[in-house]
């Protein structure tokens, strides 16, 4: 109906004022139903988080109004700061390691145009569907101190090195770290692939008989190329690495101390643990807020460079 | 192209390590859960399939696998028919404020459970909703039916609008075209939202955690997160309720791989 002009429908007929009548209450009609559980289940609720935010309340009582208070306090509170700062890391394992792995990978393997490419998609895709709670469970086993890890660590004479890995205060963020890299760099690869396959072969061949060698052909001909697939990527596995919650949640629960808590974990913490609930409604918004920079400046940053 | 020996050594070297590092975690859980689960155990043997009745028995992972499927029942098949409907409107049709209440939809697909999951609480608790399947279905609703309608539109515009235009000479209703024509046209793309909604459904956390207080509606992965709390030495029977809960997506990945692949990829939003 897009290109459509509305004459062509055909005046003259009976009945047609009406139908045009009709017609101009119809799409909100087939909206409607959507709408309305959406806005019931997400728009009025986020309205109600950013209310809930300015006040002080422990779910019980009576909230006493506190403006700002809340938000100032993700600044000046230990707990918080630290909270955001593992965001930040966990960005840095979620996505920019995984981006980095994973344009190697898929240069390596469009170069070589390798065999059994199909099934290796099926296989580094597969940590995408596993729900994260069972991915969890593999990992704190793997981490235990009698686990996998601590095992082949012992087996090869490095046993300074074995620890419990979760329950480290030093190594127990990059232990969790790597599990958000572990789901997001089959994602990432496979994405990246894809836009690899893109490319013209003419483009190598020419590049080869320029006497171009591997490197200089993956930062002139294949990173550029896939500029598009690593946007969606980063915004993915950024957007991805805020929203760790249930990783937190069955591994550390943000310990020890604090040194692996993140701001999902706090609001959780907060609203439903400590009886904080304005300031569990402040990190939510937060991390919206966040979250919308994240993307619209990982886009703005791809097409300023296109 | 033609790359030399060596490099194409290395490249095999690299597919299997790869395939390798992303493997470990998910046989050693496969091993885990098949392995003796105490000291007797271990006595009759190493091969232990027995785990996976018991923690089903003892986690009863019979009733959380229930709710799991009620709450994906109806997640799933609400939110696809309002998708579908919303989609429609969306890709065909003109009328006034279509682009603000598109952008209005689009918010949720990028607004995070973390932030609605707080008022939803109290205000569900306020009205005595919490603790009932629709308290846990009907926020997952709302953020799968973000996802739906930015999907389904991407599908309407992209059919050719002349056989809608065909499909009203002959008479057809709007809502003949839809169901009688441009639904079964568009199976595969419905197919690809379908099995991303399961998926975010069977997976999903936070929401059933918080909206089921008591642990009346725990849904499988719930289940799981109690078990860990519950059995803290039995890594075997752990192992062996973990591989359960993520079977159904898992068997469902290998089945429609493909659907998963393009709806993850293709399903991000780039604006």
């Amino acid at each position: 109906m897009r290109a459509l002009p509305r004459a062509s429908s055909g005046p003259g007929t009976p009945g047609r004022h009406t139908a045009r009548q009709g017609r101009a209450i119809t799409p909100y009609l087939f909206i409607a139903p959507a709408f309305i559980i959406y806005a019931a289940f997400m728009l009025y609720p986020l309205a109600r988080a950013v209310h809930l935010s300015l006040y002080d309340w422990d779910g019980l009582s009576l909230a006493t109004f506190v403006g700002a208070g809340n938000y100032t306090d993700i600044l000046s509170d230990t707990r918080l700061r630290a909270a955001f700062g593992h965001a930040g890391a966990f960005i840095f394992f979620y996505a920019v390691l995984p981006c980095g792995i994973g344009l190697v990978l898929a240069a390596v393997l469009t170069r070589a145009k390798a065999r059994g490419l199909a099934l290796f998609r099926t296989l580094v895709f597969l940590p995408q569907v596993i729900a994260m709670v069972v991915v969890s469970v593999a990992f704190k086993q793997i981490y235990a101190p009698d686990g996998l890890l601590n095992t082949v660590l012992r087996s090869i004479g490095l046993d300074s090195l074995t620890r419990a890995w979760l329950g480290d205060y030093v190594f127990s963020l990059p232990a969790v770290g790597l599990i958000g890299s572990w789901v997001s760099t089959g994602l990432v690869t496979v994405l990246l692939l894809a836009g690899m396959a893109r490319i013209p072969t003419e483009l190598f061949e020419a590049a080869r008989l320029d006497g171009a060698g591997a490197v200089r052909e993956f930062i002139y001909i294949i990173v550029p190329s896939v500029r598009a697939e690593l946007t969606v990527a980063l915004t993915l596995t950024i957007v991805a690495s805020l929203k760790t919650f249930d990783l937190i949640y069955m591994t550390t629960s943000g310990g020890p101390g604090s040194s692996t808590t993140v701001p999902s974990y706090e609001v959780y913490r907060r609203a439903f643990e400590t009886g904080q609930v304005g300031s569990a409604a402040a990190i939510g918004v937060t991390l919206t807020i966040i979250i919308f920079l994240v993307t619209l400046a990982v886009n703005r940053i791809s097409e300023r460079g296109a | 192209m033609r790359v030399s020996a060596t490099e194409r050594t290395l490249n095999y070297a690299i597919l299997i390590g790869f395939s390798l590092i992303v493997l470990t975690p998910v046989l050693s859980i496969l091993a885990a859960a098949f392995g003796p689960a105490n000291a007797s155990a271990a006595r009759e043997g190493a091969f232990h399939p027995g785990n996976f009745a018991t923690a089903w028995v003892e986690g009863r992972f019979g009733q959380y696998m229930g709710t799991s499927v009620l709450v994906a029942v109806i997640v799933v098949s609400l939110s696809v028919l309002l998708s579908i409907l919303s989609g429609y409107a969306f890709g065909t049709m003109r009328f006034r404020g279509e682009q603000g209440l598109f952008y209005l939809f689009l918010l949720g697909i990028m607004v995070p459970s973390e932030a609605i999951i707080v008022p939803l609480f109290f205000d569900l608790r306020t009205f005595g909703l919490t603790d009932t399947v629709w308290a846990v279905a009907l926020p997952q609703v709302a953020q799968s039916v973000a996802f739906g309608t930015y999907w389904m539109r991407a599908y309407f515009k992209s059919v050719n609008p002349s056989i809608m235009d065909a499909a009203r000479v002959d008479g057809a209703s709007k809502g003949r075209i839809l169901f009688s024509i441009l639904v079964p046209m568009g199976r595969p793309a419905i197919t690809t939202m379908v099995v991303l909604m399961f998926m975010w459904t069977w997976n999903e956390f936070l929401i059933p955690l918080v909206m089921s207080p008591s642990g009346e509606f725990r849904t499988a992965p719930l289940g799981l997160a109690f078990f860990q709390g519950q059995y803290t030495q039995g890594t075997a029977l752990l192992a062996a309720a973990a591989v359960m809960v993520a079977l159904p997506v898992v068997v469902l990945y290998f089945l429609m791989q493909r659907h998963f692949i393009k709806g993850m990829l293709e399903g991000a939003v780039k604006e």
